[in-house]
C-alpha cells in the first residue's frame, strides 16, 4: 500500500480556552475520498482548520505528501497543493464569480481547458461569470467555493460540509463533480452530514468524537452495519 | 458529464428606489454641488469655491487612500499615518527650495519637473519609512487595536521630533513655483492654477489606483484581502507581503499628498499631518473603512463643504465636516461603500 498523502499524529488543537482536538490520528489515503463524520462539534470542522494551518496545533504532527507541514503558514500549504473549502464556503462577495476563480489560481491564468470542464459540470456559474458572488443563491455560492478550489489541480482538497443546506438536485451536481475530481487522481478528505452522499462517494471513512478519531476503516463497512453506526454516531445512516 | 439540473435564472431590473440606494454615495457629490449653486447664487463665486473644494478634496483623498486600504486589508488603525504627511512636505519642499532656479524660472517645463523630482523624492522617503515604520511599530501589534493606537500615536510623536531636529521648530514658507502662481479666468470666475492641477492629479491617481485594484491580480489579491484575508491565504497567497505592499504605497501616497498640501497651504509645519489626520479619518470612515471609491466621494464631499460653508457661514465651517460625519453615519452607520467583511 502506497504512502498516504496525509497523516495526522496525536495532533491537539486549542481554540480560546477549549481543548477542541484531544490527540487525533487519521491517515488519508491517495486518490481516495475520506469521509470525516461524527455528531455536531465533535471537531471535524477544526481537524480540517487545523491541518490547513488557520487553527495552530498545540502539539501532534502533521505530514503531508511526506512533509512535515505542522508549523508552516497557511499559504504554504496551499502552494503545497492543498486546496481548501470551508463551512462558510469563503466566496468574496464583492467579487464576480470570474474574478473568484482567477483568484484560485495561483500558478498562472485560468485554464480554459479546465474552466470549460467546471461550467459544464456547475452551468450557472457560467451565467452569472460577471455577476458579483455576493448575489448568488445559497447553492451556486458552494458551487462556486468547490469550483475556485479545483480550478488549478492539487493533490488534496479538504472540503467542509459542501452540501449543507442545498437542495437535492444540487446535491447530485456537487457529488458528481468530486466524483469526476477522485477520478482524475485527487484525494479527497470531506467532511459530510448527508450519509446518502458520504456513501455514495466514500472509499474509506474517520468517525470523530470528543476531539478523537474513534473509528477508521472501509466506507462501505460502516454503511452496512447499523449497529456500528448507532454506537458511534448515534444514529443510523438509513435515518438520512 | 452529468449536467447540473435545469436551471434558467432571469435577470429582474432592480427597482428604482433600489438602484437609488446603490447609487445615492455617487449621486450625492453632484447633488452637493448643485445645492451649493443654488445656496451660492453668484455662478463666478460658486466656480471658484467648486474647483477649490474638488482640489481640497483630491488631496485629502490621496492622503486618505492608504489609511484606508491598511485598515481594510489588515485591521491596523494607523495614527502614525500623519506621520507620512508631514515628512512627504519637509522632504519635498527641501528638494524644491534646493531647486530654486528651476521653480523661479517662468517655465512651465522646468516648474514641473521641480515638482516632479519633490515629488519623487517624498514618495521614496516616506515609502521607505513606511516600510521601517510597518517592521519595527506595526508588526508586533497586529489584532489588538488599543496597542496600535498607543504605539502609532508614539511613532507619530517620535517622528515629528525628528523634523525638528532636522529642519528646525520653525514653520518653513514655500512660493509655488512660479507658472503655477496666479489664477486663470473661465466665465468670470478666478480659479487657482495651483488648484487646477491638484485636481488633475488627484483624479488621474484615482483613475489609476481604481485601474490597479480592478484589472490587475494584485489589485484582485488586495480587494479580496480587504474582504476576506483568511481565504486569501487559504488559496495560497501570503497576505502579510501584500499588506507590506499596501503600507509602503499608502504612506508614499501619505507623502505625495504631504507635498501637494504643503504647496496649496504655502506653508509647512512638523504638525500638519497630525492636523490633516481629523479630515483623513472623517473621510475614511464616512467612505467606508476599506473602500477607496468610498474615501473619494467621502473626500470630495469634505472638500466642497467645507469651501462652500466657509463661503456661506464661516463660522459653521469648524463643525461642518463633523456634521457631514454625523449625518453620513446615522444613515449607513458602515459608512457610504462599506466592504463587507466575512465573519
Amino acid at each position: 500500500m502506497s504512502e498516504p498523502i496525509l497523516s495526522l499524529r496525536g495532533l491537539h488543537t486549542d481554540i480560546a480556552q477549549y481543548h477542541i482536538l484531544q490527540g487525533v490520528d487519521l491517515e488519508v489515503p491517495r486518490g481516495q475520498v475520506t469521509m470525516l463524520l461524527g455528531r455536531n462539534g465533535v471537531g471535524k470542522t477544526t481537524t480540517l482548520k487545523s491541518i490547513m494551518g488557520q487553527w495552530s496545533a498545540k502539539s501532534g504532527q502533521i505530514l503531508y505528501d511526506g512533509q512535515d507541514i505542522t508549523r508552516l503558514p497557511v499559504s504554504a500549504r496551499a502552494r503545497a497543493g492543498i486546496g481548501f473549502v470551508p463551512e462558510d464556503m469563503g466566496i468574496f462577495r464583492d467579487l464576480t464569480v470570474e474574478e473568484n476563480m482567477v483568484l484560485g489560481c495561483t500558478t498562472g491564468p485560468l485554464d480554459p481547458a479546465r474552466k470549460d470542464w467546471l461550467l459544464s459540470a456547475f452551468p450557472a456559474l457560467g451565467t452569472f461569470w460577471h455577476s458579483e458572488a455576493g448575489n448568488l443563491s445559497g447553492g451556486q455560492k458552494q458551487m462556486l467555493s468547490i469550483a475556485r478550489a479545483m480550478v488549478e489541480e492539487r493533490k488534496l482538497y479538504l472540503i467542509d460540509e459542501p452540501t449543507k443546506g442545498l437542495a437535492p438536485a444540487i446535491v447530485s451536481t456537487m457529488a458528481q463533480a468530486l466524483r469526476e475530481l477522485k477520478a482524475q487522481g485527487a484525494s479527497i478528505l470531506l467532511v459530510e452530514q448527508n450519509f446518502s452522499v458520504a456513501r455514495a462517494l466514500g472509499d474509506s471513512a474517520a468517525v470523530m468524537d470528543d476531539g478523537r478519531v474513534i473509528w477508521t476503516g472501509e466506507m462501505a463497512e460502516l454503511a452496512a452495519n447499523k449497529d456500528l453506526q448507532e454506537r458511534l454516531m448515534g444514529l443510523s445512516m438509513e435515518t438520512h | 458529464m452529468t449536467l447540473a439540473p435545469d436551471h434558467k435564472p432571469t435577470f429582474a431590473n432592480l427597482s428604482l428606489t433600489d438602484r437609488l440606494g446603490k447609487a445615492m454615495p455617487v449621486i450625492l457629490v453632484p447633488i452637493l454641488i448643485v445645492l451649493g449653486f443654488v445656496a451660492i447664487g453668484a455662478p463666478s463665486s460658486w466656480l471658484t469655491l467648486t474647483v477649490s473644494g474638488l482640489a481640497m478634496g483630491m488631496m485629502i483623498f490621496i492622503m486618505a487612500s492608504g489609511l484606508t486600504l491598511v485598515f481594510g486589508l489588515m485591521d491596523v488603525i494607523n495614527f502614525g499615518h500623519g506621520a507620512f504627511i508631514s515628512v512627504g512636505a519637509f522632504v519635498g519642499v527641501s528638494v524644491l527650495i534646493a531647486l530654486g532656479d528651476w521653480t523661479g524660472a517662468a517655465s512651465l517645463l522646468l516648474n514641473m519637473a521641480a515638482i516632479l523630482l519633490a515629488v519623487v523624492a517624498a514618495m521614496a522617503v516616506t515609502g521607505a519609512l513606511g516600510w521601517g515604520f510597518e517592521r519595527v511599530i506595526v508588526k508586533p501589534v497586529y489584532g489588538a487595536h488599543l496597542k496600535q493606537i498607543l504605539v502609532t500615536v508614539g511613532g507619530l510623536i517620535v517622528i515629528e521630533q525628528l523634523i525638528y531636529v532636522i529642519w528646525g521648530p520653525d514653520e518653513i514658507f514655500i512660493n509655488r513655483p512660479e507658472m503655477l502662481k496666479g489664477a486663470v479666468t473661465f466665465a468670470g470666475a478666478a480659479m487657482e492654477k495651483y488648484r487646477l492641477l491638484a485636481v488633475g492629479i488627484g483624479l488621474v491617481l484615482f483613475i489609476a489606483m481604481r485601474m490597479v485594484l480592478r484589472r490587475t491580480k494584485i489589485g484582485l489579491i488586495v480587494r479580496a484581502g480587504v474582504e476576506n484575508g483568511p481565504m486569501v491565504e487559504a488559496l495560497g497567497y501570503r497576505l502579510r507581503i501584500v499588506f507590506v505592499g499596501v503600507f509602503i504605497a499608502g504612506s508614499a501616497l501619505a507623502g505625495l499628498g504631504g507635498v501637494m498640501w504643503g504647496l496649496y497651504q504655502e506653508v509647512i509645519t512638523a504638525g500638519m499631518g497630525e492636523e490633516m489626520m481629523v479630515l483623513v479619518f472623517i473621510v475614511a470612515i464616512i467612505g467606508g473603512l476599506g473602500s477607496v471609491e468610498g474615501a473619494f466621494i467621502g473626500a470630495l464631499l469634505v472638500g466642497l463643504l467645507q469651501n462652500y460653508v466657509a463661503f456661506l457661514e464661516p463660522k459653521l465651517a469648524l463643525v461642518s465636516n463633523i456634521a457631514l460625519m454625523t449625518t453620513i453615519l446615522m444613515w449607513r452607520p458602515q459608512g457610504m461603500l462599506p466592504v463587507v467583511k466575512a465573519k
